[in-house]
């Protein structure tokens, strides 16, 4: 048993270390040119540069507040929107294949509009995560509502729960667990979509970020934001993980 | 509490209901008493569900008029409780606008015997442990009519038989009206005041069968031995003809 624990432990560590080695061996050898394939060291410099320019964190500070801003606003209508749509079976019908119509299209379709609609700064950008997040939401939380078990309502209904109550106290905890999950998916979507929203509606951000990189032929300085990019989305996953633990919703990935 | 006088009335007259062609009920009548316990038994898909069902105002009847009175609360086979609320969360919701519920629910949990549960939530029970809470659940409150289908007929054989003691204990101390459903003719047997037994389908209750004996009933008791054997030979299950049994 120890000696499994300490491989699960390891392991990862190790993965880790052989994919750092490989970029450094790949880097050290000249496969590819330096200026299109940059050694960690010149990546290790570039993070140094950005880090003492105050360029690194202002560009974190602005892309997590607008997934934020965008997440939150597409949360907050989404989940209502799907709660709703999943209790009546007209509004499924009526709105399903819209929704879904808008779902299969890429957030990145609505740039051209998003720009001319909000011109530059924080607005697009917020406006395509929320264009990428709030059908998926919307959608998952209907399907989780409109299948829950009718036990739960006919035992609801013999204790007198309706309305407001009905909603808070049974329909909503019933399909928190879905909830959560879809949120942690939908968040995933929102953190690609900022790199590529960012890209070309905005001044700052990680994604513009790394489109100055390429302007500027940096790829070191590219291949830093890439490494932000990433070791943040799995952070905040992780909080976003932290959800699943809460006592009134373990049932829901406990069977 | 109402837990010394309290009234409910509970009728089907000429109650006939069908699913499209199908006919399940025909011409049926049953008028449940205040305070006792009728279980419903006959061959599985014969509309015992569908009974319960009219009774608790799930369905209408296609034809014929039910009367009730009084606050029905149903316990299902299994996962009748909300899951994400604890056992203690799951007794309350039937205390809720109740005063002094604190003082029941804690009478509750004592009387099912899940002192130091009361935090745990469903997943975290054993299946008999799950019914029990169902059980305090529907006795909680001023609830007057207890409808059960098949409530125990998902444990195993030994649970089965404990929880038809915890059921009787928990009316001993807090007297409902109850129609209780089930294919298990010993558990008819030993919880029944009236067994009704029901044909085939369309059914109707081909046998009424009163059973006088004092509760708690043991399996083995004469007067439960004597009650199977009729409900047995109602259903024309009793094979005992050794050389005919082939």
């Amino acid at each position: 048993m120890m000696k499994s624990r300490a491989f699960r432990f390891l392991l990862p560590i190790l993965v880790i270390i052989g994919v750092l080695l490989t970029w450094f061996l790949i880097s050290y050898f000249n496969l590819f040119p330096a200026y299109a394939f940059p050694s960690p060291q010149a990546v290790m410099m570039s993070f140094r540069e950005e880090i003492l320019a105050g360029r690194l964190m202002n560009d974190i500070i602005a892309s997590l507040w607008r997934v934020a801003i965008g997440f939150v606003l597409s949360a907050l209508l989404g989940i209502p929107l799907g709660l709703w749509m999943g209790q009546h079976l007209f509004a499924r019908k009526s709105f399903v294949p819209v929704l879904n119509f808008f779902r299969f299209l890429s957030p990145l379709a609505w740039i051209p509009f998003a720009i001319l609609w909000f011109h530059i700064g924080d607005k697009p950008a917020i406006f395509l995560i929320f264009m990428a997040t709030f059908f998926p939401l919307a959608l998952a939380t209907m399907v989780a509502v409109a299948s829950i078990p009718s036990i739960y309502f006919r035992v609801a209904r013999d204790y007198n729960y309706k309305g407001i109550e009905l909603l808070t106290k049974v329909t909503f905890p019933a399909v928190l667990p879905q909830v959560i999950t879809a949120l942690r998916v939908s968040y995933g979507i929102a953190w690609v979509v900022i790199v590529a929203a960012e890209m070309v509606g905005c001044q700052d951000g990680l994604g513009y970020g790394i489109w100055e990189a390429r302007n500027g032929l940096r790829l070191d300085s590219a291949v830093c934001y890439m490494i932000v990019i990433g070791l943040l989305g799995m952070g905040i996953d992780r909080l976003l993980s932290q959800l699943t633990k809460l006592p009134g919703v373990r049932w829901g990935y406990e069977r | 509490m109402k837990d010394k006088t309290f009234t409910s009335k509970l009728t089907l007259e000429n109650v006939s209901h069908s699913y499209g062609n199908v006919a399940v009920l025909k011409d049926l009548n049953l008028i449940v008493n205040p305070g006792e316990i009728v279980v419903l038994v006959g061959p599985s898909g014969c509309g015992k569900t569908t009974i319960l069902n009219l009774l608790s105002g799930h369905i209408n009847p296609v034809s014929g008029t039910i009367q009730r009175e009084g606050i029905i609360r149903t316990v299902y086979q299994h996962d009748g409780l909300f899951p994400w609320l604890t056992v203690s969360e799951n007794i309350s919701m039937g205390l809720r606008g109740t005063e002094s519920a604190e003082k029941e629910l804690l009478e509750l949990v004592e009387l099912i015997r899940l002192e130091g549960f009361e935090n745990h939530y469903p997943h975290e029970l054993s299946g008999g442990m799950r019914q029990r809470v169902e059980l305090a659940r529907v006795h909680a409150g001023d609830s007057d009519i207890l409808l059960m289908d098949e409530p125990f007929s998902a444990l195993d054989y030994q649970t089965r038989l404990r929880m038809r003691n915890e059921l009787i204990r928990l009316l001993e101390q807090r007297p409902r009206t109850v129609v209780f459903v089930t294919h298990d003719i010993e558990e008819a047997a030993q919880l029944a005041d009236r067994v009704l037994v029901l044909s085939n389908r369309p059914a109707t209750i081909c046998r009424e069968l009163n059973i006088k004996a004092q509760k708690p009933r043991g399996l083995t008791d004469p007067a439960v031995i004597a009650a199977m054997e009729e409900i047995l030979n109602e259903l024309g299950l009793n094979i005992t003809d050794k050389t005919n049994s082939l």
